[in-house]
């Protein structure tokens, strides 16, 4: 069963795929690892970008890459009312341990449910140009539904770094859940940048989403799927640092790659789960934690 | 720690009481109930125990459970497995799925428990996944296809099958609460509470929290294995989807929540009001939006009644109705 060619292209599978799990996972990167929000529905806010994708190109033909960078500040407003929301309620009273989380797992839910409602059980997919080719150079191929998902993460990846690293409000982000008092003495308000912070992470979901069903067909429940290889990847990150994403997400890929091609893709899913325990059970500062 | 309450407490007689007219509705057929009302009861009863066993780890603790259907159908499936392996009968399927779960707890617990408790939560949702998988690779319990699993049609001396279900569901619910009321009411209930108020605050004070963090995720694995185990003989045919649907989990932490997190009577309200209008709506309405309404009464009660019923209760009646 072992062939060299057969490597090769389980691990540019695996890259390719990687790093579209870390341009899924980097919404919960800032969430959860910079601010310390733990939104489990997280995965559930990537599907519906897919199903905004899949409506916009069903019904007008639009460009499901285009349709997720347009709906990117959609969702930016969608991320900011959600964090004032979940401020009020939990964060400001100290409740968000118990109360905020299965406020996020109720958010998931209703999500998954109202999507099966309009959408049904189907599998949706997206018509494109680049969809359905391939560059061969003698056994090794490089699909492109799978390459240009890839650049553009890469290319999302990159805006959302700088913007951590090179200003003032990316890195009052970064600092918030550190020490907020600080960041007041700073003239910055603390709720107004975790509002920004969260309102970005769950901006990129509407873009990682339109990558997600470019790459494979999408049905509401294959959010809570993901949620294994976002967390895996966070936690794996070392909670919180943007370049180590793309190096858990690029590992994740990897190891999920090779694991359908030489075991079986029924025993994929089982590839991040023991990534996230291992790296619970063994480092859980991540690889690139403080 | 003393055993509390041998002489005849309300909480006792109570059990009792529920536990008579069980067997008066299921053997003596009083009343001539409807045997949907047993086939829905059962449902219900189900969600009591996994109400109650979800709330021992999140509501005394604080540490949020999200794997719930992952237990249920690992105590289903291990039944499923004695089954296959000698027909074994129902009285051994439930102590073994009982057995498995709390060593999965257990297992779960020690490799996560030592860090923050949201790990916790995020391993056990993605615990829900992992076990399916392999639930669907594993062909001996019927993999992905699912499994069949012959029941008598009756039980005597309980008539239909289902009557005798419920009746032993009714036993498991009775169970499970005293369980839940009797760590409660103990000096390990308040080593709970303490964990959940300060954990750091606890552990200074020389509460073993890793011990009873353990010993939190075990019991509660047993009464969600113990929970799932005679459900293969409910449906009489068990596949993978249907055994970690995603709605039990969501019960699981929306029963407690809405009915009050704090006691034991908490998940017990809350899964017999949730789980008979689910009941009725699947019935009477779409099961789709059956589902939705569980998600949206969940989100409003953690925002708007953090205490749930039992609390809003508490605060009508002027904290005089200490139900203890």
């Amino acid at each position: 069963m072992f062939t060299v060619d057969l490597l090769f292209n389980a691990l540019i599978a695996g890259v390719l795929l990687g790093g579209f799990y870390a341009a899924v996972s980097l919404g919960l990167t800032v969430s959860f690892g910079q601010l310390n929000i733990v939104n489990i529905a997280h995965p559930a806010f990537v599907i519906l970008g897919s199903y905004i994708a899949y409506m916009c190109n069903s019904l007008w033909g639009l460009d499901p890459i285009l349709t997720g960078i347009i709906f990117i500040p959609v969702f930016f407003l969608i991320g900011a009312g959600a964090y004032r929301l979940y401020y009020e309620s939990f964060e400001r009273k100290d409740d968000e341990a118990l109360r905020g989380l299965a406020f996020f797992f109720g958010v998931m839910f209703i999500i998954e449910v109202a999507l099966i409602m309009v959408y049904g059980v189907d599998f949706r997919t997206v018509q494109a140009s680049y969809i359905g080719q391939s560059w061969k150079a003698g056994g090794i191929g490089v699909p492109t539904r799978m390459f240009v998902p890839f650049c553009v993460a890469i290319a999302m990846f990159s805006a959302v770094y700088l913007y951590m690293s090179r200003t003032f409000n990316g890195r009052a982000i970064k600092a918030v859940a550190q020490d907020r008092l600080a960041l007041q003495l700073m003239g910055a308000d603390p709720v107004k940048i975790k509002q920004l912070g969260f309102g970005i992470s769950i901006g990129t979901a509407a873009l990682a989403g339109a990558l997600l069903i470019i790459i494979i067909p999408v049905e509401p429940s294959v959010g809570r799927l993901y949620i294994g290889q976002v967390f895996a990847i966070a936690v794996l990150a070392g909670l919180g640092s943007i370049p180590g994403t793309l190096v858990a997400g690029l590992i994740l890929g990897i190891a999920e790659s090779l694991v359908s091609t030489f075991f079986g893709p029924s025993w994929a899913p089982a590839v991040a789960f023991g990534i996230l325990l291992a790296a619970l059970a063994f480092r859980p500062q991540g690889l690139f934690g403080r | 720690m003393k055993w509390p309450a041998v002489k005849l407490s309300p909480f006792w007689l109570c059990a009792a009481v529920i536990a008579l007219l069980g067997i008066a509705v299921t053997i003596f057929d009083l009343f001539n109930i409807n045997t949907f009302i047993f086939f829905a009861g059962y449902v219900v009863l189900q969600y009591v125990v996994l109400a109650t066993a979800w709330n021992i780890m999140g509501g005394y603790m604080g540490y949020v459970n999200f794997g719930t259907a992952g237990f249920f159908a690992v105590g289903a499936y291990a039944s499923v497995v004695l089954y296959n392996l000698f027909q074994a009968p129902l009285a051994l399927m439930i102590p073994f799925a009982g057995v498995v779960c709390a060593l999965l707890g257990l297992a779960m617990g020690y490799l996560t428990l030592r860090l923050r408790g949201v790990f916790f939560a995020i391993a056990t949702l993605a615990m829900a996944i992992v076990l399916e998988t392999l639930i669907i690779n594993w062909e001996f319990v019927g993999g992905a296809t699912g499994a069949y699993i012959l029941r008598s049609r009756e039980q005597a001396p309980f008539g239909d099958y289902i009557e005798f279900l419920f009746f032993v569901m009714l036993l498991l619910a009775i169970f499970a609460v005293s369980v839940a009321r009797w760590l409660e009411l103990s000096r390990t209930g308040r080593g709970f509470v303490a964990i959940r108020d300060d954990e750091i605050a606890a552990e200074c004070a020389g509460v073993p929290t890793l011990r009873l963090k353990l010993i939190a995720t075990t019991v509660s694995g047993f009464l969600m294995g113990v929970a799932g185990a005679p459900f293969a003989l409910y449906v009489s045919f068990i596949e993978p989807s249907s055994a970690f649907n995603l709605i039990y989990a969501v019960n699981a932490i929306a029963m407690p929540m809405i009915g009050g997190a704090t006691t034991w009577l908490g998940p017990v309200i809350g899964a017999l009001l949730l789980g008979t209008v689910q009941q009725v709506a699947t019935v009477t309405i779409s099961s789709e939006l059956n589902l939705l309404i569980v998600g949206v009464v969940l989100v409003f009660f953690v925002i708007v009644a953090p205490e749930g019923i039992v609390g809003l209760l508490k605060k009508w009646f002027g904290g005089r109705r200490d139900d203890r």
